[in-house]
């Protein structure tokens, strides 16, 4: 499919590139990275933005910083480039997500920062940022703002991100003892998934002091599972705990609409929301040895 | 700002294009420049026939504006060896009969020569993995990871055996 026309633009800077969603704040604009989600959008016809603003080539947008106990991931930082950064023991949710996506030549193109400023329904990052608790730096004419996952991903969120703002980069503050997984249940159709959980785990003297679930699929944005957090919190996690954890994992999701649809209706959703919580629960405990060997 | 002049260094030679906004880099190299090699396959980004390298690394060429790669080099696979002196990629594919339709194959290749340089003794669920982004109608994939297989050990790729037009990259 031939895209339709659109003006396209490519920014140098950042502040070029605010200016420029300013300038065409009437017009349909779109930003483009990786292209993964825009592109395919637009080639199928399923949106035609009057102009293309490509931030690909703004060099202080993308790269990867651990200081002073801060992992800072530049939004056009490319999934290959995160993961060939070994980051994974300060950030094991995000990196394992970030290796379910797609195959290798979309991960040398899609970015961090496209996945979690598109939140689709089935992609992986939303869910394990909200599992890692992440924040997301946003820059905009007038300000810049620093909003964590959840504002920004999970439902109902009144502070998304603006039609006029830039997300910059994710910060992750590597907690210690803590380990982390993310599984998923790659749809077959799309590549997507199906439903993805990303766990975090706080350990210490072999009791989770701290816990944080998230998942994508089960509706229209990632959800955390709460009831599986407050589970966990105070136990073992010997395979009792873990498997009574996941058995609530969308227990207390409220009046969240469940996703439901001819590729999986949410009663299999909600089956495979316990099944993928029990095993990134256990596979992020399999991980505490070597967090305590270290 | 809906048509561009842009530059490119396609398999080592310097190419300069005018396309519009919306030229996907795959029009851009088969229809401005006459690089066939690269093939559309699905119109939806998943099977890879378009599968090219963009500044050293696989990207599938329909999946990118060919604005976005103003400047950028790229190599096709008819950088790839030659009739008389193939790629120990392809002659492997030959060998193995890991094609049918050759469709998928341009594309296939690319990625697995980049696999090769990353990881030059992948095991067969490596291969599958960095395969996921190529899909073959023909062959069921067994003799695809066969002949990556067998081209493993023929890898590193020197001068001598590259075969490729430009003398590699």
């Amino acid at each position: 499919m031939y895209p339709p026309s659109f003006d396209y633009y490519d920014p140098e800077t950042v502040d070029e590139a605010i200016d420029l969603l300013v300038e065409h704040s009437d017009a349909e604009s779109a930003l483009l990275a990786g292209g993964h989600s825009l592109i395919p959008a637009m080639k199928a016809g399923e949106t035609a933005p009057d102009v293309v603003i490509d931030i690909g080539g703004i060099d202080s947008l993308t790269g990867i910083t651990n200081r002073n106990d801060v992992l800072k991931i530049g939004a056009t930082t490319t999934y290959a480039d995160l993961l060939s950064a070994d980051v994974r023991s300060v950030a094991p949710v995000i990196v394992e997500a970030t290796s379910n996506v797609g195959d290798t030549q979309v991960r040398n193109r899609g970015t961090i920062g496209g996945n979690l400023a598109y939140a689709g329904p089935e992609q992986d990052l939303p869910g394990a940022a909200l599992a890692a608790g992440a924040t997301l730096v946003c820059r905009g004419p007038d300000e810049s703002r620093r909003l964590n996952a959840d504002a920004v991903l999970a439902e109902q969120g009144a502070k998304r991100i603006r039609q006029v703002e830039l997300l910059t980069r994710i910060e992750l503050d590597p907690a210690e003892d803590c380990v982390g997984a993310y599984v998923r249940k790659t749809n077959p159709v799309s590549g997507y998934a199906l439903v993805g959980v990303g766990v975090r785990l706080q350990v210490e003297d072999g009791q989770v002091t701290a816990a944080s679930v998230g998942a994508n699929g089960l509706a229209d944005n990632a959800v955390r599972l709460d009831t599986v957090a407050d589970e966990l919190v105070g136990g073992t996690l010997e395979q009792g705990n873990i498997e009574a954890a996941a058995g609530r994992a969308t227990d207390g999701l409220g009046p969240v609409e469940m996703r439901s649809n001819a590729e999986a209706s949410a009663e299999f959703r909600e089956q495979l929301a316990e099944v993928y919580t029990e095993r990134a629960l256990s596979k992020a405990a399999s991980r505490t040895d070597a967090v305590a060997i270290d | 700002m809906s048509e561009h002049e842009i530059t490119l260094t396609v398999n080592g030679e310097h190419k300069e294009l005018t396309v519009e906004s919306r030229t996907l880099l795959v029009h851009a190299l088969r229809e401005k420049l006459g690089y066939t090699g690269p093939n559309v396959g699905c119109e939806s980004g998943v099977c890879g026939a378009c599968t090219v390298h963009l500044e050293g690394d696989p990207v599938k060429s329909c999946t990118a504006f060919a604005v976005q790669a103003d400047g950028a080099n790229i190599r096709t696979i008819e950088d790839l060896g030659s009739d008389e002196s193939p790629h120990p990629v392809q002659s492997a594919f030959r060998r193995e009969h890991a094609l049918q339709c050759g469709y998928c194959t341009p594309g296939m290749i690319m990625t697995v020569t980049d696999l090769l340089d990353r990881n030059p003794e992948p095991t067969d669920e490596e291969i599958r993995k960095a395969l996921k982004g190529n899909v073959c109608r023909c062959t069921g994939y067994q003799n695809i990871v066969r002949a990556v297989e067998t081209a493993a050990a023929e890898y590193p790729i020197t001068d001598s055996t590259d075969g490729s037009a430009s003398g590699g990259d």
